[in-house]
């Protein structure tokens, strides 16, 4: 009795398995890689498309923006996600660059820490090891610990070349993930980090830079100075798929724009 | 009765390619990290490469120094068999010989979860616990170091510790120990001068796969150890042979990928290494 019941399962986990594959037979696919910081755009952006069009579905794979860029350029992925903008190489290549929307990255300390404000100067002399106590900028007596990420991220790229601080800084730490970031500044009461706007949470304090608070009126404006652009990239070659192109349309239009901004980045339509 | 032997030829074929998958697998594996690692040892050169001092592989003029990660790698495995062996086969013994029934039962439940929990939990409790922990007592600017992935990966190591240590003093024949006794001895002095050094090979095996457990563990060490391509010091932030591999692996590209996998060749290597040892250590104890 026991082992026909196993059969029976047996049976029906194969039946489901063929019946699933038979279903995704009919629906699209369109399929995105990239920048791990766009994760929560491109995830409540494609959520929001595939309730439209049920069947459609859209595949992010969070690779990082260089690892994305390649798999596009090698036809592994309808778009390519980059939180930075294509360089000329990159162009040449036969990529096509639609900027999406534009992230802030946040400067975070530790909610205990009295700074509030810090000029672009004086992250760049934190980071690059010139100031190495808070009192010099304002704060406690305390040394600072300088949080960052690993080589490659486009949160670091980012972060560094809008600081002019690019193979300068003098990391106590290199984390990889945005989360891991908030997590360690939120428990070091010396620690600096930056993040990209949309992850940050009250966990941590948000300082301003040159005294503009990270916004999204100021990050559109342009006031606040450390941002950078979410990109789509496409080969310029080719046409997208039907749904690919569908997909890319709708999150330009101005349906978009709430998700987007919902997702905590900066909608440019 | 031709029948049955085909019929037994056929069921020998079906084990063996069962049994070749495994070694198959070892096979790709090992041919594919010679391929891909050693190009990037060749251009970077394998002195420069081994002995290099320095890690900066975005950099404008970038620098593939892997010693920090190899001293790092060292000296954490060795600090975590310092502190984790000795406690494992302590805590062995005493499970093997002292405890009550009931008292060792449930430890060896407590043993067999702390094996069971995935290495991401044990960086995020060393994360939030432990390094914060480490920053207020030996007051550092940050606690995220040497010593916090060498404490996590002593606990780490202590289940196979333990585990094979147990074992191997459970196999030692009773008689033996009655020899000690019906002579005069202690228990005590029974356990140590007698069991243990007749569960000798078991227990250097357990020592030997406690430094295989602790070299190749990635996730929790990548969150308690800070990641810097520092030189090992015990409250600085340092990168070991295996973060340095995941930690950059997902954004990498050209030289800097090819020389992610010749870290990982270099490690493998490590790993040959403890196994071949474990290996003669089997041997001896075979022969003797």
């Amino acid at each position: 009795m026991k082992k026909l019941a196993m059969i029976a399962l047996v049976a029906l986990c194969a039946i489901s398995f063929v019946f699933a594959n038979g279903a995704s037979e009919s629906t699209q696919n369109v399929s995105t890689d990239g920048s791990t910081s766009m994760e929560s755009v491109i995830g409540s952006l494609a959520e929001a498309y595939m309730a439209e069009n049920p069947n459609v579905t859209v595949t992010y794979n969070p690779t990082g923006s260089g690892s994305g860029i390649t798999a596009v350029s090698e036809g592994r992925c309808d778009i390519g996600l980059a939180s930075r903008a294509l360089t000329d190489d990159e162009k040449a290549s036969g990529l096509t660059e639609t900027v999406l929307a534009l992230d802030g990255i946040a400067i975070i300390v530790n909610n205990s820490n009295p700074v509030n404000d810090l000029t672009l100067e004086q992250i760049a002399a934190l980071y690059t090891g010139e100031v190495t106590n808070w009192s010099e900028v304002g704060g406690a007596d305390a040394p600072v610990v300088l949080i960052g990420r690993e080589a490659g991220s486009g949160t670091r790229d980012g972060f560094e070349s809008i600081t002019g601080t690019e193979d300068l800084c003098q990391y106590r730490q290199e984390l990889t993930s945005t989360g891991d970031v908030i997590t360690t500044v939120s428990t070091n009461p010396n620690a600096i980090g930056y993040a990209s706007l949309s992850a940050v949470s009250d966990s941590v304090k948000t300082v301003t830079v040159n005294g503009v608070a990270p916004s999204e009126e100021t990050v559109l404006s342009g006031e606040y100075l450390v941002q950078r652009p979410f990109v789509m990239a496409t080969r310029s070659a080719e046409p997208l798929s039907e749904a690919a192109q569908s997909f890319f349309d709708y999150a330009l239009s101005s349906e978009a724009a709430p998700i987007i901004a919902g997702a905590g980045a900066v909608p440019l339509n | 009765m031709n029948i049955k032997k085909t019929k037994e030829d056929v069921i020998h074929f079906i084990f063996l390619i069962l049994g070749l998958i495994a070694v198959g697998s070892v096979l790709v594996i090992t041919v594919y990290l010679v391929i891909s690692g050693l190009p990037a040892i060749r251009e970077i050169g394998l002195v420069d490469f081994l002995f290099g001092t320095r890690w900066a592989s975005t950099a404008a003029e970038p620098e593939y120094g892997i010693l920090p990660f190899i001293l790092t790698s060292i000296y954490g495995t060795a600090g975590a068999i310092i502190i984790g062996v000795p406690i494992g086969f302590f805590a062995a013994v005493y499970l093997a010989k002292m405890a009550p029934k009931k008292v060792c039962a449930f430890m060896q439940l407590c043993i067999g979860v702390l094996a069971g929990i995935p290495s991401v939990v044990y960086g995020l409790v060393g994360m939030l616990i432990l390094v914060p922990g480490i920053m207020a007592i030996f007051d550092v600017p940050d606690g995220a170091s040497l010593l916090a992935a060498i404490i996590v990966l002593a606990v780490m190591i202590l289940p196979s510790v333990i585990n094979v240590s147990l074992t191997n003093l459970q196999a030692v024949p009773r008689e033996y120990e009655e020899a000690s006794l019906a002579l005069g001895a202690t228990t005590t002095e029974t356990y140590f001068r007698v069991t243990v050094p007749a569960a000798k090979s078991g227990i250097f095996t357990a020592i030997v796969l406690g430094i295989g457990r602790a070299i190749g563990e990635a996730m929790a060490v990548m969150m308690v150890a800070g990641n810097v391509a520092n030189m090992p010091s015990l409250f600085q932030s340092v990168r070991f042979l295996t973060t340095a591999v995941a930690s950059e692996m997902s954004y990498s590209s050209g030289l800097q990928r090819q020389a992610l996998f010749s870290i990982a060749l270099v490690l493998f290597f490590f790993i040959m290494l403890i196994n071949a040892t474990l290996l003669v250590i089997k041997k001896r104890s075979q022969t003797v």
